[in-house]
């Protein structure tokens, strides 16, 4: 899990995230056990559809506003190490 | 020490601005007199913005000088949570791996209380990313209780809670995904709001858990809490879960009594919470009787779930929200030989205890393999949970409860034991699963001598009911006889 | 993009053996804005000029979809014969540099479109199409140092993220492909369809139209499938060409040596000329789809998608019937491929006008798919018109195909009509009188020649015209000279 989000746990940590989240997972258990085969999922407390916006330009942050946030930059980009591999 | 303005209400110093009484500059001084002299004690705000604040209090007098409407809020102190972006100040959610970040925008909620006239004073502290209750999780250290020093002001948005019940401002902004407006409420004493899920616009809101976070406002007053809804309240073409409800008339039928109203007290969230807060539902129960409200017991059965599955479907959300702090674009970098080690570092080094738990807890939920059997799962409890309110709104125009189960706990009490922090947000959870509006109204003291409040709860858009039940609870509740720290 | 080749080599492989073949095409829709932002959907901009809260995932950012997106997207899945239905976004969750959330919104469970099909225009195959659905595009890294702008050994790399959001739809064929010659058919038709559809501008040496695509192997009879690997990197049809055909005989002489082919994504290397392992399936990346809680789900109502089938130009399929109306027959051969070429080249309005205006039907579809389909980036330099002019200048007479060829391709260069062009180069033909004055020049100083050529050997007559050409400094008709020395001989 930790790998998947791009954190690093030591022994210590990993050893206390673990049971930690055990304890959460088993609480959760109290859910496991219902019957919801007749529910289907809500991902959203809403029921709108179809909330859409013109195609409309609306104008763009300035560049250097945007960058003199940013870690690093190069030549009106950010700048990154050296990246190991294609995406995914 | 009590100067002219500190301690009224936000109606009260609108009013006194936009007749001259007082400049909204004097206010401002006044506000920020005291917030200099006291918050380094309570450590309710982050950052104190003084010159923007002095700049926008002289904007509403000139804007009055002119004859101009300067607004429903001429004047009045504001805080916001740290969650809220605010271009070129500061915005950091209490995390590391924000530290100075200065957005390039502004938040809806916030460019709307600046229309109204409204005076921002600063940015509130929180647990950081909003995830926790207590705002001990703040990588800025916690921020006290305005009673109790030793005690914590809730969480999330203690900052918030803490910084109006100590007169700081009359009112605030926080925001709710679990009960974090409603929890710190009712742990300071004062009123907080959870409006319907789409109410208010979340464009500027830092996510937590997209589909249960909404911002809401926090006053001393029921009537100041809805005079703040109406002007954060609004349908925003920037974000696509924005309802077009239009701005509900709150303040109109406020006063109008509980007469014929049909109230259910949930009997799943009475059960075991402390026997003062307990006893406070009663009395409160039966002060709405007396004023003519139906009151009666009833059983909402899914809402004993809600922890469980809000439990897996907000850290899912969180875990996937929070993929962007990756030290590319902004915010904290710690370099490493490569990207991806510069990823693990920065955000390894960046993040929190309990954020970091919620990640992997909702990185877990959302694995393959698990995904059916744990966020899959919760989002059908989800349903049931909805199903059951409505079974109960059938019957009943609002619903009672306990916003929390205790009364404000000491700090660390909790700390070691994230379960049982997840606990106290048991009464306020179901409610943003469901989307519904709540609220908590202040009820007397409790244990501890601390503050008690009760919530009320409404089906969608069911805010004009839920504010004069509130309004009704508030006139028949006992004052807190209780000093602030500061007093 | 290159003239589709007849299928006929198409069936041509290893003997014994067959390709299988499913082809994944995303194509950037013709909006004006960004997917979910009002930043613009232009190309070639400074870096990261074009960039708001939204498709930079700031913090706090909510994306609103595009409402052009959409009906693009159903412009798609309607040409592609789809179900167009009720659908919901999901994001893709995967840690990259140049994806500003570290999740990409992408349809996954319920896509927009679903279930349609696609005739390849030369073999009348029917290709199922699997879905078309909605995702936004990512950033684009540079990479410096080390390796010459390639990934590996590079030592940092810089991020734009002007293409961040800009709206794509991913076409998605069912495994129906059997060659490498149907893959690019398949391609080029359907270019051909979200060019015609106005969905996209289907330029692929933009990268506005990108390939992957999904290769196995079976023996010739076999009904089961073979393990696929899938190919990434294809930017161009000569590239899918190329990098089916290598990957197929990898596989092949895989398990011909005993071995197993195992599932993989790869590389297509343009330079070298094979594809190379990225990674396998036991390594896949766990994306963690889930509904998009920032957005609510997209139902077109039928009303809605009735209007957008009424905008939706004519399709390839059609353009090529009317086309083909044209001519008195065609079977097959080089007019089906001129027509599938003109058809492609969105070149067959061109045809269809000039024959409408009197032009030969051959000629006009000669003209189109040789001189102006090869200079197909000058197009906009080139009226209907002006075009139907030349062709019927040439019907007539009044140019000779040579010359109608280097007026047309002046035409396109310049932008001037044919009567401008064909007066400056000295074009105009020659009258007949003189052109007969020519003639008998040339008798009289080649007397020999003429009397081979009386005797009949009429392969000289090549030989008059030819001086008769030098004479006029090429302006006479070859098919008028010929017919002066046959009268001169009689």
């Amino acid at each position: 899990m930790a790998n998947l989000a791009k954190l690093s746990l030591s022994e210590e940590e990993e050893l206390m995230y673990t049971g930690q989240l055990a304890a959460i997972l088993d609480h959760a258990r109290d859910i496991m056990a219902l019957d919801t085969a007749d529910l289907l999922p809500t991902a959203h407390p809403l029921e709108l559809r179809n909330v859409l916006r013109r195609d409309v330009e609306a104008p763009s942050l300035d560049r250097d506003e945007v960058l003199s946030q940013a870690p690093a930059a190069e030549g009106g980009r950010f700048m990154v190490p050296r990246i190991l591999g294609e995406a995914p | 020490m009590m100067s002219s303005t500190v301690g009224l209400g936000a109606a009260e110093i609108a009013e006194l601005v936009r007749s001259k009484q007082i400049s909204a500059q004097e206010v401002t001084e006044e506000h920020l007199a005291l917030v200099r002299l006291q918050d380094p004690v309570l450590n309710s705000f982050l950052q104190i913005t003084d010159d923007a604040a002095i700049a926008s209090a002289k904007a509403v007098d000139a804007k009055i000088a002119k004859g101009e409407d300067p607004g429903e809020l001429a004047g009045v102190p504001v805080a916001l949570k740290d969650n809220l972006v605010t271009r070129g100040l500061a915005t950091t959610c209490a995390s590391q791996i924000l530290k100075g970040w200065k957005p390039p925008y502004t938040a809806t909620v916030v460019e709307k209380i600046s229309f109204a006239g409204g005076v921002v004073l600063g940015k509130t502290n929180l647990d950081e990313f909003a995830m926790g209750s207590s705002t001990e999780n703040s990588s800025f250290g916690p921020t006290r209780n305005p009673y109790d020093l030793n005690r914590v002001p809730g969480g999330s948005s203690g900052g918030s809670a803490a910084a109006v019940a100590a007169r700081f401002a009359p009112l605030a902004l926080g925001s709710d995904t679990g009960g974090s407006i409603r929890q710190p409420a009712a742990l300071c004493g004062i009123v907080g709001v959870k409006p319907t899920y789409g109410m208010v616009s979340r464009y500027g809101l830092i996510a937590f858990a997209s589909s249960l976070d909404q911002i809401g406002p926090f006053a001393r007053s029921v009537k100041d809490a809805a005079l703040m809804l109406q002007v954060i309240a609004g349908h925003d073409p920037r974000d696509s879960t924005s309802l077009e409800s239009g701005v509900p008339d709150l303040l109109s039928d406020i006063d109008r009594g509980v007469e014929g109203l049909r109230i259910g007290i949930i009997e799943e969230l009475i059960d075991g919470v402390a026997p003062m807060v307990g006893t406070a539902i009663t009395e409160a129960a039966s002060s709405l009787s007396a004023q003519g409200a139906k009151v009666e017991h009833i059983s909402v059965p899914a809402v004993r779930y809600g922890l469980s599955a809000y439990y897996l479907i907000a850290p899912a959300e969180a875990s996937s929200n929070l993929a962007r702090y990756d030290g590319v674009r902004y915010g904290l970098r710690v370099a490493g030989q490569d990207m991806n080690e510069t990823y693990i570092s920065s955000r390894t080094k960046g993040f929190g205890p309990e954020v970091k738990r919620r990640i992997m807890l909702g990185t877990f939920a959302l694995s393959s393999g698990y995904y059916d059997a744990y966020y899959g799962k919760a989002q059908k409890v989800r349903t049931m949970i909805i199903n059951s309110f409505q079974k109960a709104y059938e019957r009943f125009d609002v619903l009672l409860s306990p916003t929390a189960p205790t009364t404000a706990f000491e700090l660390g009490a909790k700390a070691a034991d994230p379960l049982s922090m997840y606990l106290s947000d048991v009464c306020t959870i179901p409610t943003n699963l469901a989307g519904h509006p709540a609220m908590s109204v202040p009820y007397g003291l409790g244990e501890n001598e601390m503050p008690i409040g009760v919530q009320i709860l409404a089906p969608a858009l069911g805010e004009v009911n839920m504010f004069r039940v509130a309004r009704a609870v508030e006139k028949g509740s006992p004052l807190i006889p209780r000093k602030l720290f500061w007093e | 993009m290159a003239i589709p080749m007849s299928s006929e080599a198409a069936k041509e492989f290893i003997p014994g053996w067959e390709m299988v073949i499913g082809l994944e095409v995303h194509c950037e829709l013709k909006t004006r804005t960004k997917l979910f932002c009002g930043c613009t959907n232009s190309f070639g901009q400074e870096p990261n000029t074009n960039i708001c809260p939204v498709c930079l995932g700031l913090p706090g950012s909510l994306p609103v979809i595009n409402e052009n997106a959409v009906e693009l997207a159903v412009r798609i899945g309607l040409s592609l014969n789809c179900k167009v239905d009720e659908s919901i976004f999901h994001r893709k969750n995967y840690f990259y540099p140049d994806m500003p959330k570290d999740y990409q919104v992408s349809q996954y469970e319920r896509a927009i479109n679903e279930n349609g099909y696609l005739e390849l225009p030369l073999s009348k195959k029917m290709v199922r199409i699997e879905r078309a659905h909605i995702e936004e595009d990512t950033g684009k890294s540079t990479h410096v140092g080390g390796g010459g702008g390639r990934i590996h050994g590079a030592d940092y790399s810089l991020v734009d993220y002007n293409r961040a959001g800009i709206p794509l739809v991913e076409i998605v064929s069912a495994p129906d492909l059997r060659s490498a010659d149907e893959a690019r058919e398949y391609v080029s038709e359907l270019r051909a369809i979200l060019v015609a559809s106005g969905a996209s501008d289907g330029k692929m040496e933009e990268g506005s139209l990108r390939v992957d695509a999904n290769v196995s192997v079976r023996r010739q009879g076999s009904r089961e499938f073979g393990t696929r690997c899938e190919i990434k990197n294809l930017n161009s049809l000569r590239s899918l060409v190329r990098a089916i055909g290598y990957e197929a005989q990898r596989q092949v002489e895989l398990i011909s040596s005993g071995e197993r082919v195992i599932q993989q994504t790869r590389h297509w290397n343009e330079d070298q000329g094979v594809t190379t392992a990225m990674r396998s399936k036991e390594e896949a990346y766990d994306y963690r789809y889930f509904p998009e809680p920032d957005l609510v789900p997209l139902s077109p109502s039928g009303e809605w998608i009735a209007e957008i089938q009424g905008r939706i130009g004519l399709l390839p399929a059609v353009r090529r019937e009317r086309m083909a109306s044209l001519f008195d027959s065609v079977s097959k051969g080089s007019t089906l491929d001129q027509i599938v070429t003109a058809v492609g080249l969105g070149l067959d309005d061109l045809v269809v006008a000039a024959v409408e205006s009197g032009a030969d039907p051959k000629l006009a579809l000669a003209r189109a798919t040789n001189e102006v389909a090869s200079d197909v980036g000058n197009l906009a330099n080139l009226t209907v018109a002006n075009f139907c002019e030349l062709v019927i200048m040439e019907s007539e007479g009044k140019l000779s195909a040579t010359q109608a060829k280097t007026v047309l391709s002046k035409m396109l260069e310049s932008g001037s009509g044919p009567q401008k062009v064909v007066k400056s180069l000295g074009f105009e033909a020659l009258d007949a009188s003189v052109l007969e004055g020519l003639v008998d020049q040339v008798i009289s100083s080649s007397p020999k020649e003429w009397e081979r050529f009386s005797m009949g050997e009429d392969q000289l007559s090549g030989f008059f015209i030819g001086q008769v050409m030098k004479l006029s400094k090429g302006k006479a008709d070859g098919k008028v000279v010929t017919s002066i020395l046959r009268s001169r001989r009689a």
